[in-house]
């Protein structure tokens, strides 16, 4: 390899890191626009919930891809937002849009509080206390001193929103384009928050937090904030995943949804925003396919799929894409 | 006080369930360095392997050591089928491969031994002691859990096999340039904690009943009790599972909430310990060279 060719890769790389690569992001869009056009309402509903889910994924990718921090129990994030927003619409009369920033709020305290004690544990320390957290979750939501608010076992349910201003859509199809409009919202922030400097410690910390504070970087504050920024981006997910199913429940929200996120987000590559989206799909339906391949024996349908997918992919979807296009850049750059 | 003495003795023997769990957790994160979270299924496979050639009429003792044997080799074939191809992949999608583990052996036993709860018959009796605070069964399976542990203690600090084992955990790369055999290391590592799950899951099985689903708490518990105790002490191990079983039994006696919350308040105190001494009580702390 030439000196000018380690230049033009460093190039290319710098680049790609600081401009995404604008097309592929705007042919799904043009994608996910039509599509409601195309496919049956169920079918729509399954993808808003995995629209949720992505977001939720994306709050973990930021945790544990960008920063490094371990969690296992996002599932409490997601069900705090969710309640959050259960709460508001049915106690309170609140409209459903004004729901999902004070999720995003509230969540976001929350996980920077637990965020604190989180910064003296590391790795598979701090995936049990995140673990605890998730399997805490549903005995709290159903508990006696909560239940006024929370509905206890019974959950609360809601009324699906139809779409506004007299527009000729579904409300399956409203819920949709709202999900959507969020993801593209949440995403595009995600994408800029970590092209910038906060985003660059963030990373730095990850790789090597001695380093990095030796450059000045407040470990502390930027991983506790972090926390409180993946907990916004999961809580507001929560609160979409409530209106979209109009029911919330504490058995919902267990440890195996919590593993469910964790194993999106593998799937998708932990260090990638757009992976976060093929994660959704994959929490969302995978599933349901292991259940339809066989009935009695789905739940080792699905761990065979899961271990071909680590097979190929051992770095996520997005690592596989990576290794596709260095490849593909070798032949031309060969030829 | 009568009362308070009793619920300790109890949280002891629940919290000898955990601490054979716990045990088990920190043997194989000995030998792989990592947390498997398939432990529990693989024990619960185990313990339906004896079910099974007991029901065909075999007598317990022999069975016990079948079963630890067939584990054994079943352990060491999981290795070298699923995660020896793996070998470079992120620790992450090895957790996710964990998990895959769990479910397939989860789903895989319901499906074979359907999801009914069956008895486990146990060796020891059910006779109770010390007036009628425990069982015979429970002082037998803490006795296992305790022979267990000396054996492990002495396999890894006195004999040549155990050391390359704990030096293949502890560097990898130079353990394979004083010519250990890293691979086999672990999948020997992987033998070795599906034998000791399928002790555990003897033990466990006669007092909350075999059926696919039993070890999910019990593994919950045993991994708090492992992380307590620390990670890299199997005597930590153990004293912090017969810590969690009495911790969570006396949780019961906060007024108001502490029957409902009796998990929650466990896993709080747990945290709590961790985030005061993040190592564990016994554990080491591992010092980085920068």
């Amino acid at each position: 390899m030439s000196k000018r060719d380690i230049l033009q890769r460093l190039q290319g790389t710098r680049g790609q890191a600081a401009r995404p690569q604008i097309l592929p992001w705007l042919a799904g869009l043009v994608i996910a626009v039509l599509l409601p056009l195309a496919v049956k309402n169920f079918f729509l509903f399954q993808l808003t919930l995995a629209m949720s889910y992505a977001i939720a994924i994306l709050g973990l990718a930021l945790l544990t891809g960008f920063n490094g921090q371990f969690s296992l129990g996002h599932s409490a994030f997601f069900a705090l937002g969710a309640y959050t927003a259960a709460i508001m619409m049915d106690h309170w009369g609140i409209s459903y849009i004004w729901t999902l920033p004070v999720a995003g709020i509230v969540s976001f305290v929350f996980g920077f509080l637990f965020g604190l004690p989180a910064l003296r544990l590391q790795g598979i320390y701090l995936a049990l206390a995140t673990f605890s957290l998730a399997v805490a979750t549903p005995q709290l939501l159903k508990s006696k001193p909560l239940e006024p608010l929370t509905g206890g076992v019974q959950g609360i349910v809601i009324i699906k929103p139809d779409a506004p201003f007299g527009l000729p859509l579904s409300s399956d199809q409203w819920l949709y384009y709202l999900t959507l409009a969020v993801v593209v919202v949440m995403f595009y922030c995600a994408t800029n928050l970590i092209n910038s400097r906060t985003g660059r410690a963030l990373i730095a910390i990850r790789d090597n937090p001695i380093a990095a504070r030796a450059m000045g970087v407040d470990i502390s504050l930027y991983k506790a904030l972090t926390f409180g920024v993946s907990a916004l981006y999961t809580g507001v997910a929560g609160a979409l995943g409530a209106i979209v199913i109009q029911f919330v429940a504490p058995d919902s929200f267990t440890f195996a949804f919590a593993i469910a996120l964790f194993v999106g987000l593998v799937v998708g590559g932990v260090d990638s925003i757009a992976g976060a989206l093929f994660g959704g799909l994959f929490v969302l339906f995978v599933p349901n396919i292991a259940e339809e391949v066989s009935k009695g024996l789905a739940g080792a349908v699905y761990g065979v799929i899961l271990i071909l997918v680590i097979y190929v992919m051992p770095s996520g979807a997005a690592g596989l894409v990576r290794l596709v296009v260095s490849k593909v850049a070798r032949i031309r750059a060969t030829k | 006080m009568q009362l308070v003495l009793s619920q300790i003795l109890a949280g002891l023997s629940t919290g000898g369930i955990y601490a054979c769990m716990a045990l088990a957790i920190v043997m194989i994160y000995q030998a792989i360095d990592h947390l498997n979270f398939a432990q529990g299924e693989m024990a619960m496979f185990s313990t339906f392997i004896a079910w099974q050639l007991l029901h065909w009429g075999l007598p317990y003792w022999p069975t016990f050591f079948l079963t630890i044997a067939i584990s054994f080799v079943g352990g060491v074939l999981i290795e070298r089928i699923i995660f020896k191809p793996l070998k470079n992949a992120p620790i992450l999608s090895h957790i996710v491969v964990f998990i895959a583990l769990f479910a397939i052996l989860n789903s895989g036993a319901g499906f074979i031994w359907d999801f009914n709860i069956k008895s486990f018959p146990t060796p020891f009796g059910t006779t109770p002691l010390f007036g009628s605070l425990i069982s015979s069964h429970d002082a037998g399976m803490i006795s296992v859990t305790i022979i267990v542990l000396i054996l492990l203690y002495a396999f890894f600090r006195y004999t040549r096999v155990g050391l390359a084992m704990r030096a293949t955990a502890a560097n990898p790369e130079s353990a394979r340039l004083v010519g250990i055999r890293v691979g086999w290391m672990i999948a020997l590592g992987w033998g070795m904690a599906a034998a000791i799950g399928a002790i555990a899951g003897m033990m466990i099985a006669p007092v909350v009943f075999l059926e696919p689903n039993m070890m999910v708490s019990i593994l919950l518990y045993g991994f708090a009790g492992a992380v307590v105790g620390g990670l890299t002490s199997p005597l930590g191990a153990v004293i912090g599972g017969f810590a969690v079983g009495v911790i969570e039994n006396l949780s019961g006696f906060i007024p108001d909430v502490g029957n409902e919350l009796k998990l929650t308040i466990a896993l709080a105190l747990i945290v709590a310990v961790l985030t005061i001494r993040p190592q564990g009580l016994f554990g080491r702390v591992i010092v980085t060279r920068v």
